[in-house]
């Protein structure tokens, strides 16, 4: 028993020795790593190390460590606030919708791009679709007030000359939503089905060939052959943007809302950067943001165990 | 293979045509600011621009030419662009590279809490602080380091490394007494040209199109990257673009000319979103090859 132990002993220490001797003989390989993991634990680690202040009371003047703790005070606050509600229900809200009517699409357009025949067709649609992904969000919430605007928006004069009233879109709350997803829309259905292009390009041609040899139909083949080939990046999408249900686009809505539109309009990033960030109450949206980490983690680790579940595929 | 038979050309018909009316749905918008761009302010406004342009003149880019505080941005967003992509790729890529070597001890574990930031993290309110406490804050870095490397990237390159390097030559060269730095440098990379494209173009977009880092971190207006003028310019109120205006040309004052200046306002907008958009739009194409391969390479089997 004792020699027993004392060889394991040994023998983990020689494992160490050599573990050390294999970290020294390929230095260079750690010595490249450096930069990028000093990035991580500064920039990555370094703010989730300042998540603390949300459980005290942070003062800039004695810094993050000696502020006093005062446990779920700030979660408290935030929950109990008559905003909390709203703001959460917007984001929710957003995101189902961006979810329910945004993740079909590209899957939809890939298929039909897939089958294509004549190569230049298939590039110029490529080409177009993906280009307004390139539009920065600053010129897109531009281009949807020009377009929408009740004076001189083109969408207006097609309202008008169809014998309508102009609208003006951008100052009625119950518009903000469709607005922001379809524009969304719009703007990213190309760019998101090239991963689903990518997937569908290593479906083996053969089993094509033998479909069409038992008298399979272009549409059978594509819900029979291709949709299943695609299942598995299909999953792992969806298991992402399950993962980031609160995440929606904080920068465009910010960038959309007005005044008279916040009833609809205001979501849990925008309400954590005009307090936190224009407000300086930095430990409530500490608290805030640390709310909606948990949240996504959740659904995340949720969404990704009924995958596994049901369909062999998930994250990890 | 076999002959197309009737329903083959109908599924096609079929397919063609409602691709054809999405790719128009998609273009359309586009097309519209470019001849609204050079078209007379009054056409534009009365919706008689929609499918060729109408009084063709420039003053919206004699204006936008003429105005300082866009050209200034402008020049910002260029440095931003280059430094922050060159430091973006160095650390991506050296990364990327070591994080292959999953044998080597302690490997898989960072690479575990690598991963992990992808789904949780700090959140804005401790990053801001950190930055301000770093005294990043009204310096380029600011817009720079936090995001200087994205998760997403460095898996998808990674992968890239991964499968489309064959070990055997890197076996080989190691034989022959290379050392790690020169098979990163004198095989790795130059076997990676497709990736990196699309990386820089990645990357380089982002910078590009980059608002809220600037939003809170730069107050100096000497610093004020192409996007955070913009934003001033098209969406903060019309008094900007008005001021743009008076700033070139004459001056009067009767309820005519008030209008007049706000119809040109509207004009200039359009003007100013294809002066800021174009370089994006010019270089995609040419990369496009690249990054369908690219991504192809790197995210199969991820």
């Amino acid at each position: 028993m004792t020699s027993g132990r004392a060889i394991t002993a040994h023998t983990a220490a020689a494992q160490r020795s050599s573990r050390l001797q294999l970290i020294i003989k390929n230095y260079q390989i750690y010595l490249m790593l450096l930069p990028c993991l000093l990035y991580f634990a500064i920039f990555c680690y370094g703010p989730m190390y300042g998540v603390q202040i949300a459980f005290k009371d942070y003062n800039t003047g004695i810094g993050i460590w000696n502020s006093p703790w005062v446990g779920l005070k700030h979660f408290r606050r935030f929950m109990s606030m008559p905003q909390f509600w709203q703001v959460f229900k917007n984001t929710l809200l957003l995101s189902l919708y961006s979810l329910i009517a945004g993740f079909p699409f590209p899957i939809l357009i890939s298929l039909m791009i897939n089958e294509i025949s004549r190569h230049r067709f298939k590039k110029v649609i490529q080409t177009v679709t993906y280009a307004p992904h390139f539009i920065s969000t600053v010129v897109m919430v531009a281009m949807i007030s020009l377009f929408l605007s009740p004076t001189s928006g083109f969408i207006n004069k097609f309202i008008e000359a169809l014998g309508g009233e102009a609208i003006n879109f951008m100052i009625k709350p119950a518009y903000f939503p469709h607005i922001y997803v379809w524009t969304g829309i719009w703007q990213h259905f190309g760019w998101n089905s090239i991963i689903y292009l990518a997937a569908l390009a290593s479906v083996d041609e053969a089993l094509h060939e033998s479909a069409v040899l038992d008298g399979a139909s272009r549409l059978q083949r594509i819900w029979y052959i291709n949709l299943p080939c695609m299942a598995p990046t299909i999953v792992i999408q969806l298991i992402l943007s399950l993962g980031g249900i609160l995440g929606a686009d904080f920068e465009k809505v910010l960038l959309m809302q007005n005044a008279s539109i916040m009833e609809t309009a205001d979501i849990i990033g925008t309400y954590t950067y005009r307090i936190g960030i224009l407000g300086s109450e930095f430990s409530l949206s500490s608290a805030i943001g640390i709310l909606n980490s948990v949240i996504n983690l959740i659904m995340l680790v949720l969404v990704n165990g009924i995958c596994r579940r049901i369909s062999d595929t998930s994250l990890w | 293979m076999l002959a197309r038979s009737r329903e083959d050309k109908v599924f096609d018909a079929v397919n063609i045509t409602l691709l054809s009316i999405l790719t128009l749905l998609v273009a359309y918008p586009l097309y519209f600011v470019v001849i609204a761009s050079f078209s007379g302010p009054a056409a534009v406004n009365f919706g008689e621009v929609l499918l060729l342009p109408k009084d063709i003149n420039f003053t919206g880019y004699s204006f936008v030419f003429k105005d300082k505080s866009l050209w200034h941005g402008y020049m910002v967003t260029i440095v931003l662009t280059l430094v922050g992509t060159a430091v973006n790729l160095a650390l991506t890529f050296t990364g990327a590279y070591a994080l292959t070597k999953t044998a080597l001890p302690g490997i898989r574990v960072l690479m575990f809490l690598i991963t992990f930031t992808m789904f949780f993290g700090g959140g804005m309110v401790p990053t801001y602080i950190l930055v301000s406490s770093l005294h990043l804050r009204n310096t380029l870095w600011a817009m720079i380091l936090p995001g200087a490397v994205s998760v997403y990237n460095l898996i998808l390159v990674r992968t890239y490394y991964m499968k489309s390097i064959p070990e055997e030559i890197m076996d080989a060269a190691r034989i022959d007494g290379c050392s790690d730095f020169k098979l990163f440098l004198r095989i790795a990379l130059p076997l990676s040209a497709p990736i990196i494209a699309t990386m820089a173009l990645f990357y380089g977009v982002g910078h590009w199109n980059q608002f809220f880092a600037a939003l809170i971190y730069i107050s100096d207006k000497n610093l004020f990257p192409l996007q955070l003028v913009l934003r001033n310019m098209l969406l903060a109120s019309k008094t900007a673009m008005t001021d743009m205006i008076q700033g070139g040309a004459m001056t009067g004052d009767n309820a005519r000319y008030l209008s007049e200046l706000m119809q040109r306002a509207e004009i200039l907008k359009y003007a100013v979103i294809i002066v800021s958009t174009l370089p994006i739009l010019m270089v995609y194409p040419f990369l496009q090859k690249y990054f369908m391969r690219g991504i192809m390479a790197g995210s199969l089997k991820g």
